[in-house]
């Protein structure tokens, strides 16, 4: 029997963020009422003439650099002709034979999944409005406030062989493009899209198998599963002597299927040509260095080095700096108290289990922080000077997070500086002992697990804040005294 | 048969029907006369406005020049431009004074069809820039004009209501695409109008009109608020009776919008204000291409008189080649109904314009809609156009065409290296008869042999009159420009006409 | 060359075009008399020619990027055919 593997391809499509749109001074902003981000421009009225966006260029340059690509000295835009109401000059303003970008890699390192895809190329180009089919019975609605917002286009060579690399490669793109702050990466509101192309061919060969192209797939979830399933799909239809067809296919997430599209009654002659109303697109050397002094450390080197510098383990390496604001959140935190394990920790199972309930991350940036990451610090700090116990800094935290007060002040204020005086918890060790001579008794006749009651009665007597390591020497000490 | 006798009035004429009263005749003032006397109040814009409109009036039923005549705003606009004037603060020299705008210029509030059905009752949300400009001066602007159908064609007979007729004989066209701004200017109708030029749409109606048309250099003038035909060849340009008008008009339009990208950032030099009546030391080129067999004979010898008139004012000429003159149709056919088409595809009756009833699915609310809006020749342009862009067949079509514009431009570089400015007909005969090219698109498509490299070029040209032939119909003499060379093309213009009176010939006016 | 009604046929469907039976078939002819005039450009050599995409060179030329336009819906809205409150209304689109 033949074993096969799959090859995918992924294209994605992702929103920059610009103010305005890529040809004309509308907002570029989502979520407004219908066709009110709209002008004669992007809504294509007679006489109208697109002006191109400076900063979607360098937003595009920024990627391009960012993943090892070519900058082209010269591109063009070019007109990609069909009819569809969301698209209303029937062309859409993209690029064609000449690119902004050629070339390039993605490297990631994922669960485990250790890869680099090579991308073909990235290119601008505008994005269409909004058709709304469910809204009346026989007719379909068209809101154009989208059309016209900027695109990066970004296409990999079919460099993958499962969905789950897919979808680490989906992963590492975007958190990618979020450090370069010019996408928010939100596939759920579609400023992230991704289109698969999936093929199979028997395992070994060269030649590549027929693809079919899956699109419709609204989050990383689905493109996993889509992809999963497609690939199932083409190695049944081949195993059984079918043959796969070159076709659209869509995702059908409640039905858990891919589904061929067959509305599209002509084939899609798009007769490309140059635009004539855009001069070619130029861009020299002093802007491409420019823009490659200002890039940001990028999100696989900068886990190289929580790795290497600070000695964090690759899995929390990996989730402190999956996000830009996360890393800096840390970094920030760890510029003042050094202690990078516990501040991990710290970041790892609490602020982010909080962001995550509070949604705080569903912007590109989060603004509000449970704790701001100096006082975060100051409370590992205060572990760390054993001024207060692990246990006692959970519930300082909660109040943190309650309050918004540094640690020192809650500290101070409910009293809870760690008892660490030898005296103190002797003569607390002593009354709890003095109180309880029959159990002491059966403790020293063997039954050993009494000394966590004796621990638990302890931490009563001093209201928690005896520092646990003294209490078990101490108790130790004085439990395996002789009667 | 004897020459139409030219009349040459002093400004003003008695009304036939009203006893002594005297009125304001347009057609023997021009532009710059008209503003000089404005700003000395002899005139006021209303009397001028009002001259236009009562023109427009009675000349309509004959020329049908006019789409739409916006009486109420003109006069409002003369209003205001007379309380200015009246305080001494004209906004411009062109304050007050009555233009007329080809229809597919957008102006706010105004219809704006383009001359067809597809947009017949489209009111624009905006002024484009031209209009804008103009409007920020203080120009009134008295209606749009007629034309082919979004400007694809060169008589003006593609209009979806109905053909512009030359004043000069009223079984003529008067040319096209820009017939009806032509024939305005020529009529007397106004004192200026604005045109486009893709393929020869100003000069053309101008040589068979009788007046001044100048095509600037491509990106001279924005190209913003146009309803665009083929982007890459369209330019907006003035009519007026003179060259000084022309002159005028263009320091108004021209310089860098920041609305068009494609429009030049290049200094606007004073054109009005540097015209003067000695041509210098100019450097005259003459095609032999431009001289072929199949002209009219009195075409050929007026043109040849008005060179003989340069040389006599101090020019040298010297004949040169443009040797892929003859691929030039051909070229710009293919470019243009190319750009066309896909300038054209948003019109599909969505967002604005005609929607074609009883379509029952989007499939027929685009087909239908467009079927019905579109004339024959425009549909016939986006079907070629359509097709040289079409898989399998770009390269053989448009992207040859493409290349072979390179040629044709190469060619004028070559002749500009001897020469300031190249001199030919404007076209090979004087305005033909109604119908008498309409069942033959190709016969109609060579009337712009003569213009058509020009756009190719991206070169600015200007047509003036030079004569007339034996049926009395004018003769146009076209003046081609380095790129932003126009102060030398209406350098040349000036001195000519000045020394010649063929710009102060009128139509005679029916009995 | 031969233009047939399969091909304007075709290429009216691409550009959305509802020809009449009469019209296909002027336009065939139409088209195939205008082809074979522009067919005389194959008689140039243009091997190693730049293409003319644009009539002058302007250099890049870019907007900033500044939000401008405000709402101007009734104005957008105004000439459209069929409008659903601030939609542009269309026959139903089955995908």
């Amino acid at each position: 029997m033949t074993t096969f593997e799959a090859v995918i391809g992924l294209e994605v499509h992702a929103q920059l963020l610009t103010r305005s749109k890529l040809f004309c001074a509308c907002s570029a902003e989502f979520g407004a009422p219908p066709n009110t981000h709209v002008c004669p421009v992007c809504a294509a009225f007679p006489g109208v003439l697109p002006v191109t966006n400076r900063q979607a260029v360098e937003f595009a340059i920024r990627a391009g650099l960012a993943a090892g690509s070519t900058i082209a000295p010269t591109s063009r835009w070019a007109r990609k002709h069909y009819f569809y109401p969301d698209l209303p000059k029937a062309y859409q303003i993209s690029m064609y034979e000449a690119p902004i970008c050629i070339g390039g890699a993605v490297r990631f390192s994922d669960g485990g999944i250790d890869k680099q895809v090579r991308l073909v190329r990235i290119h601008l180009e505008e994005d269409a409005g909004k058709n709304i089919h469910d809204a009346q019975a026989d007719a379909s609605l068209v809101d154009l406030n989208r059309a016209g917002v900027p695109l990066l286009e970004i296409v990999s060579e079919p460099d993958l062989r499962s969905a789950a690399e897919a979808a680490a490669y989906l992963r590492a793109l975007r958190s990618i493009l979020q450090y370069l702050e010019v996408c928010d990466g939100n596939m759920e509101e579609g400023s992230f899209r991704c289109d698969a192309n999936v093929s199979v061919r028997p395992a070994g060969s060269e030649t590549l198998g027929t693809r079919a192209e899956i699109k419709n797939m609204n989050s990383f979830r689905s493109v996993e599963r889509a992809i999963e399933h497609e690939i199932v799909r083409q190695i049944e239809l081949v195993s059984s002597g079918g043959t796969v067809v070159q076709e659209t296919r869509l995702w059908d997430a409640d039905r858990d299927l891919t589904r061929s599209m067959r509305s599209k009654e002509f084939a899609h002659d798009y007769r490309y040509f140059p635009d004539p109303d855009l001069p070619p697109l130029v861009v020299d050397e002093r802007w491409t260095e420019a823009v490659r002094r200002n890039l940001p450390e990028l999100p696989a080197a900068r886990r190289a080095r929580f790795e290497k510098e600070l000695g964090l383990p690759a899995y929390d390496a990996e989730v402190l700096t999956a996000r830009r604001d996360v890393a800096d959140y840390y970094e920030a935190a760890l510029a003042n108290h050094r202690n990078p394990k516990a501040l991990a920790n710290w970041v790892m199972e609490s602020i982010l289990r909080i962001v995550r309930e509070r949604k705080l991350d569903e912007r590109l940036r989060i603004t509000r922080w449970p704790v701001a990451p100096g006082d975060l610090a100051e409370l590992v700090a205060l572990i760390d000077e054993a001024t207060i116990s692990g246990k006692i800094a959970k519930a300082v935290f909660d109040e943190m997070v309650a309050t918004g007060k540094p640690p020192r002040t809650i500290v101070a204020e409910r009293g809870l500086v760690q008892v660490t005086d030898g005296a103190a918890i002797g003569a607390a060790i002593d009354r709890v002992l003095g109180a309880n001579p029959d159990k002491v008794a059966e403790y020293r006749a063997g039954k050993e697990k009494l000394f966590g009651f004796f621990v638990g009665q302890v931490m009563k007597a001093t209201e928690g804040k005896a520092n646990p390591q003294q209490v078990n020497e101490l108790l130790k000490e004085r439990l395996g005294a002789g009667a | 048969m004897p020459p139409i006798a030219r009349r040459i009035s002093s400004g003003f004429r008695r009304s036939s029907s009203e006893g002594d009263r005297l009125k304001v005749d347009l057609s023997s003032l021009t532009l710059a006369t008209a503003a000089e006397r404005l700003r000395r109040r002899e005139l006021s814009s209303a009397e001028l406005t009002e001259a236009a409109l009562e023109r427009i009036a009675q000349t309509e039923p004959r020329l049908h020049a006019f789409l739409t005549v916006s009486a109420d705003e003109a006069r409002s606009q003369a209003a205001a431009a007379d309380a200015r004037l009246a305080r001494g603060e004209p906004l411009s020299s062109l304050d007050g004074v009555p233009l007329a705008l080809k229809d597919v210029f957008l102006t706010r509030g105004v219809r704006t069809t383009a001359a067809s059905r597809i947009l017949e009752s489209f009111v624009p949300p905006y002024d484009g820039t031209a209009v804008a400009r103009l409007r920020a001066r203080g120009a009134v602007f008295v209606g749009k004009t007629n034309c082919d159908e979004f400007a694809m064609g060169s008589s003006t007979e593609n209009s979806a209501f109905g053909s512009t007729r030359n004043p000069w004989d009223l079984e003529r066209v008067p040319g096209g695409s820009s017939g009806g701004s032509a024939v305005a200017v020529a009529a007397g109708q106004c004192l200026g109008a604005l045109g486009t030029d893709t393929g020869g749409s100003i000069r053309l109606p101008a040589a068979y009109c009788g007046v001044v048309g100048l095509k600037p250099t491509y990106g001279r003038v924005s190209r913003y608020g146009i309803v665009d035909y083929a982007s890459s060849l369209d330019q907006v340009g003035p009519f007026a009776r003179d060259v000084q008008g022309a002159a005028i008009l263009l320091e108004a339009l021209a310089g860098h919008d920041p609305l068009d990208s494609t429009s030049a950032s290049a200094d606007v030099p004073r054109y009005a204000s540097t015209l003067r009546p000695e041509l210098g030391a100019l450097r005259v080129g003459v095609p032999r291409e431009y001289f072929q067999e199949g002209m009219q004979p009195e075409v050929e010898s007026s043109v040849r008189e008005a060179i003989a008139v340069l040389e006599s004012l101090g020019a040298s000429v010297e004949n040169v080649s443009l040797p892929h003159a003859r691929y030039a149709v051909a070229t710009y056919y293919l470019i243009a109904t190319a750009e066309a088409s896909s300038n054209l595809a948003r019109y599909d009756g969505i967002r604005y314009g005609r929607r074609a009833s009883g379509a029952s699915n989007l499939l027929e609310t685009y087909s239908r809609s467009r079927e019905e809006g579109f004339g024959a020749e425009v549909k016939r342009r986006i079907m070629l156009g359509t097709y040289a862009l079409s898989a399998g067949y770009y390269d053989a079509y448009y992207g040859k065409a493409q290349k072979v514009r390179t040629l044709v431009r190469r060619d004028f570089e070559q002749a500009f290296e001897r020469c300031d400015v190249l001199v030919a007909p404007t076209a090979p005969t004087t305005a033909f008869a109604l119908g008498e090219k309409l069942d033959d698109p190709l016969a109609m498509y060579l009337s712009d042999v003569l213009t058509i490299s020009v756009n190719l070029a991206g070169l600015p040209a200007l047509s003036l009159p030079c004569g007339v032939d034996g049926e009395g119909l004018p003769i146009g003499l076209q003046l081609i420009g380095k790129p932003f060379g126009e102060q030398a093309l209406l350098g040349a213009g000036y001195a000519y006409e000045q020394a010649t009176d063929w710009h102060r010939q009128r139509p005679e006016e029916p009995s | 060359m031969k233009i047939t009604r399969e091909q304007v046929r075709h290429v009216a469907a691409l550009a959305r075009l509802a020809l009449s039976a009469e019209e296909e078939e002027t336009l065939a002819s139409e088209l195939e008399a205008i082809l074979g005039y522009v067919a005389t450009l194959d008689e140039l050599d243009t091997e190693g020619v730049p293409p003319t995409a644009h009539a002058l060179d302007t250099g890049p030329v870019f907007r900033d990027d500044e939000v401008r336009n405000g709402p101007q819906v009734e104005a957008l809205l105004e000439n459209a055919p069929d409008r659903a409150e601030n939609f542009f209304r269309v026959p139903k689109i089955i995908e």
